[in-house]
């Protein structure tokens, strides 16, 4: 199976060759390294910017007002604070100029730890886009759907981030991309950079196929009746983890990937909290201002009286940053630990 | 309005300024021998005088002269309008570009107006009435905008005057956050490096503005070697920013230096000369078209009504008027006639008047229009309907 940076890098070159992407680009996008995490490796359109991530998100937003396809990418999300007022104005243009000008670009950048990446290469910023009104934002939890999240991103004609986490990167999935061979050796020989002197190597693509998941649309990752869990991204992980251990305890929880932190899945949502009457909201952005928060706030207000227990968010400390410490990294985020631990509060909560 | 007598007041002043002891004698020099202003006249430090000369007027043809006169009076009294607008308490904020026409309409004269990469891809700077009435925007669509009114082309009522889009035109939304334009050029610019088809994107801006990092990304990314940009990158210099002068914040000699740096062709001229502007933005065009590569104009100019309403929106009284100088050299070459120049004026505005009050009726933003198009196809964006 296909980690999650080469079905990125998959779904990229489907993307240059059928969907009319013809710029790939950022800091260390193009040759010779093909980005920090081999994601944009051997991709015909990919090309090496300057180090300056206002420029790469300004280029973008002109390159889209110009009607031509591009993804670009911030090589870590800690590194895209300073680009916010251009994040706003890629978001505001469709808005502002009364639907004259469309900005349909796709930025992909690395967020959350998992990596021992310390304060500058583990920041989230799941919540931070949740408030980029007029942009979509998705963030995988698998290969499978990285590739198909990231195809949906390229068609749609409004601007999408696209949150990688970084500590999936190196992860493979349980499903196939379409068109990627069944031996992942078979894979790695064809599409991944040799170490050492690339300049001649060229990658030779399989015959993928076209695989869409729809912006907006949640995934139920496990079923139950006890309990629901939200959560997305490397986090959707560890909740289908501490389900698979509680469910020997026979307690059964329903973990919902959402897939799309915005536009989000609310009748996913609402559909399965109706049926377990009890929520844990789980992310590792910083818990003030949370994006799960919104989520949990939605909950009370539409549901409160289905409710058997109190909606949590279990989310990172509100610190400055991750030490690298592992002790310190451990905690600042929430762990398996920690959900489980939560999990087990809201059961025991009797109204 | 200036009267008959303060005309003939200013020509006399500005009478000493060339060699050509007449309108007659000045037009007889031969053109072969006479170099383009911004070539001949470097300008080092600021211009506080009236650089127009009888002899200009031989450097382009009696009816272009009169044509960039004819749009620089439009502009003008368009963008007096505005402010009435503003002071008649029908609008909320005016911000604009009067003192700018000099440089504004030989810009507009000479884009490539179209739509998509093969036409010249506009970034503007929230004083650019004076560009887009020269390429022929009307004047009720400049009020539209200055009204809020639904009916605005360019932004639906949701945004200050002189914000403009016109995409018919490749003019992008004029933002409101100081010199944005300057590095989201560059996309546009990479568009058409890539189409081969000689379209230019221009971009305009302040000089306070070039202390933004979006102008040093703009030259970095614009010269890169082996990638260089079809771009005209301008800086419209009046010396001020909002209310803080130049002289404290800027250490450089001229702002065009800065693109020098970068290997860029770089000039500075004088924007309050509609004839150097004319010529200068033609060498320039051409340049670009022919070589892909970029070229940068420092251009002086006037801000005559402040930054805004937010600072009164009064007539500065000490700075050079570009229109009336060369209203002036119009004049006293006898381009121009007493009765013509009283007309121009009058014509427009006659015509700013009848699309104020034309806009007056015009139907405003309904308020359940706030989640319209923030989505392409206004595609639900509100989350209450998830």
């Amino acid at each position: 199976m296909a980690t999650m940076a080469q079905s990125i890098r998959m779904a990229l070159h489907f993307a240059e060759e059928n969907l009319q992407v013809k710029d790939i680009f950022g800091q260390d996008v193009g040759a010779p390294m093909g980005g920090v995490f081999t994601a944009t490796q051997g991709l015909k359109t990919a090309w090496n910017s300057p180090l300056d991530e206002r420029g790469i998100i300004a280029m973008a937003t002109g390159i889209a007002m110009a009607g031509d396809r591009c993804v670009a990418e911030i090589q870590f999300c800690d590194y895209i604070f300073n680009t916010i007022d251009l994040l706003k104005i890629a978001g505001n243009t469709h808005w502002v100029s009364h639907g004259n000008y469309s900005v349909p670009m796709v930025v992909m950048t690395p967020v959350g730890a998992g990596i021992r990446g310390s304060i500058y290469h583990s920041h989230s910023f799941d919540a931070w886009a949740s408030r980029l009104a007029g942009w979509k934002v998705v963030m995988p939890s698998n290969p499978l759907d990285a590739y198909g999240l990231l195809l949906a991103a390229v068609e749609d004609p409004n601007p999408v981030l696209f949150l990688k986490p970084k500590a999936l990167m190196r992860v493979r999935g349980e499903d196939l991309i379409p068109g990627e061979p069944d031996n992942e050796k078979d894979l790695k020989r064809m599409i991944d950079g040799p170490i050492g002197d690339r300049s001649q190597w060229k990658p030779t693509w399989p015959k993928l196929e076209k695989y869409l998941v729809p912006i907006g649309k949640a995934k139920t990752t496990r079923e139950g009746q006890d309990i629901t869990l939200v959560s997305y991204g490397r986090h959707l992980l560890l909740c289908n983890q501490v389900a698979d251990d509680l469910k020997e305890r026979n307690i059964l929880i329903e973990v919902i990937d959402l897939r799309s932190i915005y536009p989000y899945d609310w009748q996913a949502i609402k559909n399965s909290v109706l049926k377990t009457k009890r929520v844990l909201f789980v992310n590792e952005d910083t818990e003030v201002t949370n994006f799960g928060e919104h989520l949990c706030y939605r909950v009370t207000q539409e549901l409160f009286y289905d409710l058997l227990a109190r909606p949590r968010v279990l989310a990172g400390l509100q610190v400055p940053g991750i030490g690298l410490h592992p002790n310190l990294e451990s905690a600042s985020v929430p762990e398996r630990a920690d959900i489980e631990k939560a999990v087990l509060e809201i059961i025991g909560e009797v109204p | 309005m200036m009267t008959t007598k303060s005309v003939q007041k200013k020509a006399k002043e500005n009478a000493h300024k060339r060699a050509p002891k007449n309108a007659k004698e000045a037009l007889k020099r031969p053109s072969k021998t006479v170099l383009p202003p911004a070539i001949k006249r470097p300008l080092n430090g600021f211009v506080r005088q009236n650089s127009l000369g009888l002899s200009d007027l031989k450097l382009l043809s009696k009816e272009l002269l009169l044509k960039i006169y004819d749009l620089m009076v439009k502009s003008r009294v368009l963008e007096e309008r505005l402010i009435k607008i503003y002071r008649a308490g029908e609008s909320f904020f005016w911000i604009g570009g009067p003192g700018e026409e000099a440089w504004g309409v030989p810009v507009g004269l000479q884009i490539r107006k179209g739509r998509g990469p093969a036409f010249d891809y506009l970034h503007l700077h929230y004083r650019g009435t004076p560009t887009l009435v020269a390429m022929g925007m009307e004047m009720k669509d400049s009020i539209r905008l200055m009204m809020n009114r639904a009916t605005d082309p360019s932004t639906g009522g949701r945004n200050f005057s002189n914000h403009y889009c016109f995409p018919q035109w490749n003019v992008v939304p004029v933002s409101s956050p100081i010199e944005v334009q300057y590095s989201t050029a560059l996309g546009t610019a990479h568009v058409q490096k890539r189409a081969c088809q000689q379209g230019l994107t221009l971009v305009t801006g302040g000089d306070a503005g070039t202390a933004e990092g979006d102008f040093a990304s703009c030259l970095v990314w614009a010269s890169r070697p082996g990638r260089e940009l079809p771009m005209l990158i301008t800086v419209q210099n009046n010396r001020v920013g909002i209310s803080t002068a130049y002289d404290g914040q800027h250490g450089e000699k001229e702002i065009a230096d800065r693109a020098r740096a970068f290997q860029i062709r770089s000039r500075q001229i004088d924007g309050n000369n509609p004839i150097e502007t004319y010529l200068a933005i033609q060498e320039e065009m051409t340049y670009i078209r022919k070589t892909g590569r970029p070229s940068f104009i420092e251009a002086k100019t006037s801000r005559l009504y402040g930054h805004s309403s937010a600072s009164g929106a009064n007539l500065a009284q000490d700075e050079i008027d570009g229109l009336k100088n060369f209203e002036n050299l119009l004049l006293k070459a006898d381009f121009l006639s007493e009765s013509q120049q009283q007309n121009t004026w009058k014509k427009y505005e006659v015509e700013g008047i009848q699309a104020q009050n034309e806009v007056r009726a015009e139907v405003q933003p309904a308020a359940d229009s706030v989640w319209d198009l923030i989505y392409v196809n206004s595609e639900n964006a509100d989350w209450r309907k998830f």
